[in-house]
């Protein structure tokens, strides 16, 4: 590293290229420079405006038609134009968190930015666990927060939270606004950040008094903003060097995760893995980028992944990683995860680059642009080369597969298995639905269990485990899919952080179907006392199932609430239970569900231990054959 | 662990620092010391960060900074390729016996006297890390009574501008 020079290669990727870029230029279709304001970017001449029309004007000029908010004081000024406008569609949530959750269940589903609005404070407060999620798992969303006036900025005044100062670990970018003036810009900044890139929150807070002064708006703001020029384009070299190994590699797998699913790169991540041949695993993130019927499919990598997918990056000599991150629930003990494998990292963050495996092909860019590229350095490099035959490795691992089909066994206490409730739901609704679990085994279960064939089917916290993001995120994607069958599939206690948007649902004609798999647990943690810490069950006791007081009676909940409400208790219930709930489109669906406790997530790499160490089911490892 | 020089070319806008400064503070950096001013770019500062850290971590946070949107440009400055300066100010013990040989000791380093007061003196010194605490060492007997120190300023040698291309790309 020396003077005046980028700290490493990848950084200076990071930088726009120098002019000799226009590679692509042709003189029938010249470059034509696209805006960094969303929308369709009409002129508006100046014209005199508060400022709080200034954020309802702004947010319509950039395309938004549906917004999810709940006002308070020091936002209230914003809320009257609110009232006026025809093109924003406002949801008046019941909790703050319900409206970032919805924000984000829209922007998984629309590929759109999420939008929410809330007051200072506790509202601002309140909105910080969803911004969290959207930070990890890279969610496209834009957060309004109103902020007091700037002369009590810093005062402890009434609902006063530095709300910037709280959530900058966990923005992409964010702003104070304090002049009425600059609400047009930074709303643009915020929109064009949020979207591009590796997408993410940005905040943005509006003092009381920049929403009351007035102000000249005027259409498109000049948004430029010299540090953040995200790359698209990998580089070239890059790209003919990962071909060269693919073609190389007699052991590759597809590494694929939720990047390819922000980058709508699945038509061309299909095209690079038919060419290739080689198995492809898709993360939790990336469960439907591709189809899961596709014979090149075998199963979701990580803790709770299936054997064929986690020994298949295990004993690969190549990942091909797109859009995936090396997270610990993925790699298990790191300095044993695909130990004999080269690395190829196509992701559109630098940081991601080497963070957790140092990658042995680093490309930094959207995979969008990326994997075509690559298909076609793969497809020159196999005219040229003698590719080695991959027969042995697809023997190897369709072998695991057949074997160790990821299944589960009947539960004793004559309950119904979770797992068959959710195969279920899957099957009846088929591969348009849209599916959002909460946090846990019915997380694990719903990945495992439905079958995806097309991305943005399937939404889930990844990254921060939000228990409580099921029901809401399943309110925002009905708003942004509305002609699709959406199931929230929630387990008893995620449920109960954040049913109270059951109440929304039913107001704004929101129809989405709630599974709640109830199982009376905190499943996810019983499992790990029975599993770590002897059946002592401290404190994970729910009291909502089988043979319980059940406090509260879901069925009752969604009646109260103005749901339908169903309850299925037995096996040759739950078809029919699921058929009656696709039949009901005119208002939000409760099930209870009622499931045994004691099934288990299978197959499971415990915490701490490499990969190798996968367990089926309880103690129990396969048995590893020699290679052939 | 060595110790690194970071140039910092950040826009001029509230939070920067601290935005900088927390990114430090999650990997659990010690910053050894810390810079900030205007450049010769209206709306630019530059921070100029001195840490100690692995190579490979360092790496790590460098590429978060330059995720920050109010972060245009970082570079790394040796100490062989750039000239790098401390400033300090020293209230050093000095009656009408030993204020002489206090003088002297300072203008060994060409530091200046900037207060005199009966029994005290401020020396104002320039220069590298290793100088100045060369010069609080020949101090030290005569009673050093306070000492302020800025964070290391540094630039690199040569005619190359760090904000020339950072900002003809923007």
């Amino acid at each position: 590293m020396s003077k005046g020079s980028p700290i490493s290669p990848a950084l200076l990727a990071a930088r726009p290229a120098p002019p000799a870029a226009p590679a692509r230029e042709t003189a029938a279709a010249p470059v034509v420079p696209v805006s960094a304001v969303r929308g369709s970017n009409a002129v508006v001449a100046p014209t005199e405006m508060l400022g709080s029309a200034a954020i309802v004007r702004s947010l319509e000029e950039l395309g938004v038609d549906d917004v999810f908010g709940l006002p308070g004081g020091a936002i209230l000024p914003t809320y009257d134009p609110l009232l006026a406008s025809t093109k924003l569609r406002h949801i008046l949530v019941r909790h703050e968190q319900g409206a970032g959750h919805a924000a984000q269940g829209y922007a998984m589903v629309t590929g759109r930015p999420g939008v929410c609005i809330v007051t200072s404070g506790p509202g601002a407060t309140n909105l910080v666990t969803a911004i969290a999620d959207a930070h990890m798992d890279s969610v496209p969303m834009v957060a309004i927060t109103g902020q007091v006036s700037s002369a009590f900025i810093g005062s402890d005044a009434f609902q006063e939270a530095d709300i910037v100062g709280i959530t900058m670990p966990i923005t992409k970018h964010s702003y104070l606004v304090t002049k009425a003036q600059d609400i047009p810009r930074v709303l643009a900044e915020a929109f064009h950040i949020a979207t591009t890139g590796r997408p993410g929150p940005v905040l943005v807070d509006i003092a009381k008094d920049a929403q009351q002064s007035t102000m000249i708006f005027s259409w498109p703001p000049k948004v430029d903003i010299p540090g953040y020029r995200p790359v698209m384009r990998g580089h070239s070299k890059q790209v003919r060097e990962a071909a060269r190994l693919i073609s190389g590699s007699q052991r590759p797998v597809f590494y694929v995760g939720g990047g390819v699913v922000k980058g709508h790169a699945s038509a061309e991540l299909k095209e690079l893995a038919e060419l290739v041949g080689a198995p492809v695993v898709t993360t939790l993130m990336a469960r439907g980028v591709f189809p899961d019927s596709h014979d090149q499919h075998v199963g979701m990598p990580g803790m709770h992944g299936s054997v064929s997918a986690v020994t298949a990056l295990q004993q690969a000599d190549l990942l091909i990683t797109l859009g995936a991150r090396f997270d610990d629930r993925v790699t298990g003990v790191l300095s044993s995860f695909a130990p004999n494998a080269k690395v190829i990292h196509a992701d559109i963050d630098p940081a991601e680059i080497s963070k957790n495996r140092t990658a042995d092909v680093p490309i930094v860019g959207s995979v969008k642009e990326i994997i075509p590229e690559l298909t076609a350095a793969v497809r020159e490099s196999f005219g040229t080369q003698e590719r080695p035959d991959i027969s042995a490795w697809w023997r190897t691992i369709n072998h695991l597969r057949e074997t160790y089909p990821v299944g589960f066994t009947q539960p004793d206490d004559g309950l119904s298995a979770p797992q068959q409730v959710i195969k279920r739901i899957g099957e009846l609704t088929g591969p348009e639905g849209v599916f959002v679990s909460g946090v846990g085994q019915h997380q694990m279960w719903a990945a495992q269990f439905i079958q995806y064939e097309r991305p943005h089917a399937w939404l889930n916290s990844g990254g921060l485990g939000t228990m409580g993001y099921s029901v809401p995120a399943a309110m925002g994607a009905k708003v942004g899919n509305p002609d699709r069958v959406v199931w929230a599939i929630d387990g008893d206690g995620c449920f109960q952080m954040t049913n109270q948007e059951l109440a929304t649902c039913v107001i704004n004609n929101i129809p989405i179907k709630v599974a709640v798999i109830n199982n009376s647990s905190l499943g996810m943690v019983r499992q790990w006392q029975t599993l770590f810490y002897e059946g002592r069950y401290s404190n994970t006791d729910l009291n909502t199932g089988h043979d319980t007081v059940r406090v509260p009676d879901f069925v009752k909940l969604a009646d109260a609430y103005g749901c339908v409400g169903l309850r299925c208790e037995r096996d040759e219930d739950i078809d029919a239970t699921i058929q009656q709930a696709l039949a009901i489109n005119d208002r939000p669906v409760v099930i209870d569900f009622v499931v045994s406790r004691d099934s288990m997530v299978w197959p499971m790499v415990p915490s701490g231990v490499s990969n190798d160490l996968i367990q089926i089911a309880r103690n129990m490892t396969p048995t590893w054959e020699q290679e052939d | 662990m060595a110790r690194h020089t970071l140039s910092v070319l950040v826009e001029d806008v509230p939070g920067v620092l601290t935005r900088v400064a927390s990114l430090f503070a999650r990997r659990a950096f010690n910053i050894n010391s810390l810079a900030v001013g205007p450049t010769e770019v209206a709306g630019m500062s530059r921070i100029t960060v001195v840490v100690e850290a692995e190579e490979e971590l360092l790496e790590q946070v460098t590429k978060q900074l330059n995720k920050l949107i109010n972060v245009i440009k970082i570079v790394e400055l040796t100490t062989e390729q750039s000239v790098q300066r401390d400033h300090i100010l020293i209230k050093v013990r000095a009656d009408a016996a030993t204020r002489l040989q206090v003088t002297q000791a300072a203008d060994l380093f060409r530091a200046s006297v900037v207060d005199v007061a009966t029994d005290s003196l401020i020396i104002e010194a320039t220069g590298t890390p290793e100088k100045l605490s060369a010069l609080l060492s020949v101090l030290e007997p005569f009673g050093v009574r306070e000492i302020v120190q800025s964070g290391t300023l540094a630039i690199g040698r040569g005619a190359k501008s760090m904000s020339d291309r950072a900002l003809r790309s923007a």
